[in-house]
């Protein structure tokens, strides 16, 4: 007989409390940020200008990459989940003059293909950690639909591969016309 | 082009929200002012024609008002649930259609409109067709009773609750219909847990009412009105402040019963939609599922009514009195009822049997029996 009235006597105050914390939260500033369409990134030449509170601090947006730093590493597109990106390098030559990425380390493979396909990338930002000399960033840019599929397929690479040499002609002896 | 795409849509949905605001005001005004207009409207016909004629014109007339306003009222319940839902969730809720999302609930009703009407193979037809229409009758019938003023009511019964008990179990038959109609077996488990829900609820209800009539004397929903007015402050004879704080159980009481027997949460077994899909309407589309819509609400919107009438004196109020106060109280209870659902989750089928039976029946009994004690007893 006790138990039957504990148990009501549950019933009542745990809903109480329930309903307590709902109206708390009715009247609680909310979460939500409304997408503007009259404030946006402002894209000047070389960098992007976010008005003041229009992004959440971990906003991931449109990827970048700074192809004077990357190094060819290639630990980006090995641990992109989606494999939007695709990389190929070739080895610079010993004869060729030493670069420098902006940490100092030094840029020994030149990246001949540097694609992200934007239509595929999943905004997980995993890519952006590993890189060891913080060249592929996620810009504060959110605006960038496309018509075209095949738009979305950003090249960043600047470098063009070297043709390769053509093999050696053996000149043969042209057979001495008979005189 | 000055304006951008969305900010030119953004701006006449606002400019189409002011009429919408605009209406919602003036209904507020019309329902302040119901009284004198009713009165008008009497004096014209009576001026106008025979007796007879004018009787059956004014019925005809409030019959139009009653409808007009259980159509109407769902589009503000839904988007005042949404919001209130998304508030307590820490979210913002419609805001694109309109100011604040007020137009919200004509958007979608314009698309319950267009929807295609499926009627899945193998279903009985004509009892499908038929359901609904049952459902919503149901629902709107039961506001014949609900007196909104003195002397503004539809028919005035002398057996006005025995009425509301007996309509307001009308709307299990459609929901049960409606589940077997659909010949698909979540919906036919929506509609015999529906039964079963409404069947065990009817019983603490009609005994809780109960005790309300046995402290009036009388089964007239005006009757009972009239012996909670006056008092300090025209709230002091309310029952929900008379017999000790008995009445306080009761109406808690008739509160939890009424969350039931209209399927809202936690009570929302018949639609569990982690369970059954949505239940008795899983095989609806279009303007039927908005007509179980829109009953759902209208039975909402009742059952409040009753609890107001009965423990909080109807529309003789704190202060005023007439249908805006009636019109508020009932929004009240409504935003009461919606933010338990945002707040409490489904009770099992078992759990809300042994709700029924074990705890709110014994205490109706044992609330009617105290206010029989203290009406024998003079109190």
């Amino acid at each position: 007989m006790k138990e039957y009235f504990l148990d009501l006597w549950d019933a009542v105050s745990s809903t109480a409390t329930g309903m307590a914390i709902t109206l708390r939260h009715l009247f609680m500033k909310n979460e939500t940020q409304q997408y503007l369409s009259d404030e946006k990134p402002e894209t000047r030449w070389n960098s992007v200008i976010v008005p003041e509170g229009l992004l959440q601090d971990r906003s991931r947006m449109r990827l970048y990459v700074k192809m004077e730093d990357c190094i060819g590493c290639l630990q980006c597109e090995k641990v992109c989940p989606v494999d939007c990106i695709t990389i190929s390098t070739e080895k610079r030559q010993k004869t060729e003059l030493p670069i420098f990425a902006a940490n100092g380390q030094g840029i020994k493979q030149r990246v001949v293909q540097f694609d992200i396909d934007m239509s595929l990338c999943c905004y997980c930002n995993l890519c952006v950690y590993p890189c060891p000399t913080d060249c592929i960033v996620m810009t504060p840019e959110y605006e960038f639909a496309e018509r075209d599929k095949t738009n979305f397929l950003y090249r960043f690479a600047k470098d063009k591969a070297t043709p390769p040499e053509p093999p050696e002609e053996k000149k043969e002896a042209e057979p001495v016309a008979a005189g | 082009m000055g304006l951008q795409r969305p900010a030119l849509e953004a701006k006449i949905s606002n400019l189409l929200s002011i009429p919408v605001v605009a209406g919602a005001a003036g209904a507020l005004v019309v329902c302040a002012l119901l009284p004198q207009i009713a009165e008008l409207i009497r004096e014209q016909l009576s001026a106008n024609f025979s007796p007879t004629m004018a009787k059956l014109a004014a019925t005809a007339i409030g019959v139009g008002a009653v409808v007009f306003l259980i159509t109407q009222l769902p589009i503000f319940l839904i988007w005042w649930e949404r919001k209130i839902a998304a508030h307590i969730q820490d979210r913002l809720g419609p805001m694109r259609v309109g100011w604040h999302g007020v137009l919200q609930s004509f958007a979608d009703g314009l698309k319950l409109l267009f929807k295609e009407d499926i009627i899945a193979d193998g279903a009985d037809r004509f009892l499908f067709k038929l359901a609904p229409f049952l459902v919503v009758m149901g629902a709107f019938s039961a506001f014949a009773v609900l007196p909104w003023a003195d002397g503004l009511v539809i028919s005035d019964l002398n057996i006005g609750v025995l009425y509301v008990i007996a309509i307001t179990s009308f709307g299990a038959i459609g929901i049960l219909m409606a589940g077997w109609a659909s010949n698909n077996k979540y919906a036919l488990y929506g509609g015999m847990r529906s039964a079963a829900q409404m069947v065990s609820y009817e019983i603490p209800t009609a005994i809780i009412i109960l005790s309300v009539v046995v402290q009036v004397g009388s089964l007239n929903l005006q009757d009972i009105i009239a012996a909670q007015q006056g008092g300090f402050g025209d709230f002091q004879n309310w029952f929900i402040f008379r017999a000790w704080g008995l009445n306080v159980i009761g109406f808690v009481s008739f509160f939890i019963c009424g969350l039931a027997e209209t399927n809202r949460n936690p009570f929302d077994i018949p639609e569990a939609e982690s369970e059954l899909v949505a239940g008795y309407h899983t095989e609806y589309s279009g303007m039927r599922f908005a007509l179980f819509f829109l009953a759902e609400y209208g039975a909402m919107f009742f059952v409040a009514g009753v609890a107001v009438v009965l423990f909080l004196g109807g529309w003789s109020g704190p202060v005023f009195s007439g249908p805006l106060v009636f019109f508020l109280k009932i929004l009240a209870i409504v935003f009461v009822q919606m933010w338990i659902r945002w707040t409490l989750p489904r009770l099992r089928v078992d759990q809300m049997m042994a709700l029924c039976w074990k705890y709110l029946i014994p205490i109706a009994f044992v609330v009617l029996m105290g206010a029989a004690v203290l009406q024998a007893s003079g109190g």
